[in-house]
């Protein structure tokens, strides 16, 4: 049986923001170190170092990085708030930026002189909130469809760039022992990012999920699990799980982001290449959500501190660094200019670079409203994948939830 | 009988009105002594216990958002919270999953942890052995756990439908984790399985106790079998299944990583608990005040079966 005190989980939370306030003061270090916190893996994270070693030295600064786990973040992050520790940079999941800078936790770039000049209105926009820039994400990343060329090619079938393509190559793509296509529709915001580019390409907004077109885009994927060409278990796929599956040679094709690059190149004997996501007809211009991590400033009341903080944000963040971290991590530089150059240098990664230049931020249009929207956006997908629902009754029912 | 009557209104009379000085003294400095022994049970009592589920009811009438950790302010809404919660959709489908994964669980788990505990009462080699392995997904790290049966009930190529087929007893895979109509089966199932352990274990503790001879002049009687567990054994074992029972309903009422690990609260909601769903606003939604409402409902039906435990309890204590 069960012994974590899971059902006060909010109320631990709480408690434990609240004593650790007694303790302030003790990551904000006083000896001028400027600390960054950031949620690079082992593997990224030497990446990053060197980049932050070479703005520290240049400023004249002393940085001490802090790495953690990009799932507990957002409850550090609030613990710090309450208790007065927040770092002096701080690195947050993009949609998470204008979330916490409505809290006032954050300070604006503006401040030191950073405007975000050069990056794509989607960047832009999941930093900005109510007006200013909080946030800049010197990579970002989309999703795709990746491929397998092998099974393309033996089956004759050329890689979808419109809904009816993809419906029908996945269809014939479809054997005995593999399914056409694979996607995440999972019971979380990773199944609403997934679904997101059929959302929006479609013209469909997440504040009116009853519209027609937003009924076209659940119908789109609901008949990918109807005609068999996708698994039913998509609704309890993570994207690392659809990934998996695509290795294992389990789908002709996935629905996924150029972060599993690295883990594909390593699979033995997979001939993998990737295109934008198809849209709805020949010549529609495809929509897809933007990831990323955003470098943000706190607000510590130091303003000495936050004037170094800015600068050295302004410095990480700058074109020769996005180059750097893009080919450290498989992603693509923010800057227009520079992701152009990261395609030329990199082909692999020229599906996202594209991508990435339309792709839009998920808080631009509801701003901290987001999660409500993303939840419904993942019922109403489960909802119709499950047969529980017709698209269009799915999302009626959950748009009717406000 | 007639010492307690007798007691009473003479110890009501006696000296406590004029005690000597010195001996009020010493008795005050008893009294102190008493206290300075409590008082660190009492402040871990309200600092870890206490305090956390009176910040949680107080929560659940605040608007605690985000904003909140950064500027301490938590606008009082009264009922809002409540009414949020009860008037959303999903609301009757946690409440009645809620009660039907408690219900089958707790059913599960209890019924074959009791026969397990009949077997093992019996003598035969490797007995001990085989005990000690039944704890096993007691030991398991759930997340570990709900990792391996995932794996274990994939629609696809899960080792569970490859052997229902393989034997014959069904035709189609059975979606197990993916079918709403199904998902609350299989993640009872799998609570069931990790409950074993704990019933099992107390319900054999608790079989040991029944003396021997209560057998021997039972089987004199003819009370064998069916007949002995039905006017020996179960009779001598009730007041350890009250306790099994009612702690096993608050373990199961707030499980939360199985859900998560095995389903995360999908298919279309079909395994989605008040615990899941006070994780999701908290956490996912940063909604803490409605998050903190939910998990208030779940703290009132578990202090009602708390309270049915220490009743419980005592009148084992008793006998």
């Amino acid at each position: 049986m069960r012994r974590t005190p899971t059902a006060v989980g909010a109320a631990t939370a709480a408690g434990v923001a609240l004593s650790l306030s007694a303790c302030s003061g003790q990551t904000g270090a006083d000896d001028g170190t400027l600390v960054v916190t950031d949620t690079m893996s082992a593997t990224s994270a030497p990446v990053y170092e060197e980049i932050y070693d070479a703005c520290a030295a240049d400023l004249g600064l002393d940085v001490r990085a802090n790495h953690v786990a990009g799932s507990g973040l957002i409850a550090t992050v609030l613990q710090q708030a309450s208790s007065q520790t927040l770092p002096d940079v701080l690195m947050l999941d993009n949609p998470d930026v204008q979330q916490i800078a409505s809290s006032g936790a954050l300070s604006p770039l503006g401040d030191y002189g950073i405007s975000g000049a050069g990056l794509p209105q989607g960047v832009l926009d999941a930093g900005t909130y109510d007006g200013a820039l909080y946030g800049i994400t010197p990579v970002v990343n989309s999703i795709g469809l990746f491929y397998d060329a092998r099974a393309l090619a033996e089956a004759g079938v050329e890689p979808p760039t419109t809904w009816d393509e993809l419906r029908t190559a996945a269809a014939e793509l479809t054997t005995e022992d593999r399914y056409g296509i694979a996607f995440s529709a999972t019971n979380s915001f990773e199944g609403t990012w997934q679904f997101l580019p059929f959302l929006w390409s479609n013209g469909a907004e997440e504040d009116d999920l009853a519209s027609p077109e937003a009924v076209e885009a659940l119908e789109l994927v609901d008949a990918l699990v109807e005609d068999g060409s996708a698994s039913a278990s998509v609704v309890n796929w993570s994207q690392n799980d659809v990934n998996d599956q695509f290795i294992a040679g389990n789908a002709a094709m996935m629905v996924n982001g150029p972060w599993n690059m690295p883990s594909l190149e390593a699979a033995e004997g997979l001939e993998y290449a990737s295109v934008p996501l198809p849209v709805p007809a020949a010549g529609d211009t495809l929509e897809a959500p933007l990831g990323g991590e955003a470098f943000t400033v706190p607000d510590t009341g130091n303003p000495e501190k936050m004037a170094a903080a800015g600068a050295f944000v302004d410095c990480v963040t700058a074109g020769e660094n996005q180059l750097t971290m893009a080919t450290g991590r498989g992603a693509v530089p923010a800057d227009s200019a520079v992701a152009a150059e990261a395609a030329r240098q990199n082909p692999t990664i020229a599906t996202f670079v594209d991508t990435v230049q339309t792709a839009r931020a998920r808080t631009a249009l509801l701003g901290p409203d987001w999660p409500q929207a993303a939840t419904q956006i993942y019922t109403a997908e489960q909802l119709a994948l499950t047969d529980t629902e017709s698209p269009a009754e799915a999302l009626e029912r959950v748009a009717a939830q406000d | 009988m007639t010492t307690t009557l007798a007691a009473g209104p003479r110890g009501a009379a006696a000296p406590p009105s004029s005690p000597p000085p010195t001996r009020r003294r010493a008795r005050r400095r008893e009294l102190t002594a008493q206290w300075l022994f409590l008082v660190p049970a009492i402040a871990y009592v309200l600092i870890f216990f206490g305090y956390p589920i009176v910040k949680n009811l107080v929560m659940g009438f605040q608007d605690y958002s985000v904003r909140t950790f950064v500027t301490g302010e938590a606008p009082w809404v009264g009922l809002a919270n409540y009414a949020e919660v009860v008037s959303s959709g999903i609301f009757r489908t946690t409440v009645v999953n809620t009660a039907l994964f408690t219900l089958g669980s707790i059913a599960g788990q209890f019924v074959i942890g009791l026969l397990f505990a009949l077997f093992f009462k019996r003598r035969f080699p490797l007995n001990n052995v085989l005990r000690s392995l039944l704890l096993l997904p007691w030991l398991l790290p759930m997340i570990a756990g709900s990792a391996v049966w995932r794996w274990i009930l994939d629609q696809d190529g899960g080792i569970l439908n490859e052997t229902l087929q393989g034997i014959g007893l069904i035709d189609d895979p059975i979606r197990w984790l993916t079918s709403p109509d199904i998902a609350l089966v299989a993640v009872i199932l799998v609570n069931v399985w990790v409950g074993i352990p704990f019933n099992m274990t107390l319900l054999y503790s608790g079989l040991q106790n029944i003396p021997d001879e209560l057998y021997e002049a039972g089987a004199l009687d003819g009370a064998t079998g069916w007949k002995a567990f039905w006017y020996i054994t179960w009779p001598n074992l009730r007041s350890v299944v009250n306790v099994v029972l009612v702690l096993g309903v608050i373990y199961t009422l707030k499980v939360l990583d199985i859900i998560l690990g095995l389903t995360g609260g999908g298919p279309a909601n079909a395994t989605q608990t008040l615990a899941t769903d006070s994780y999701r606003r908290s956490f996912q939604e940063f909604s803490f005040g409605t998050g903190a409402a939910v998990s208030n409902v779940l703290i009132v039906v578990s202090l009602v079966f708390a309270v049915v435990y220490l009743r419980a309890n005592r009148r084992a204590e008793e006998e």
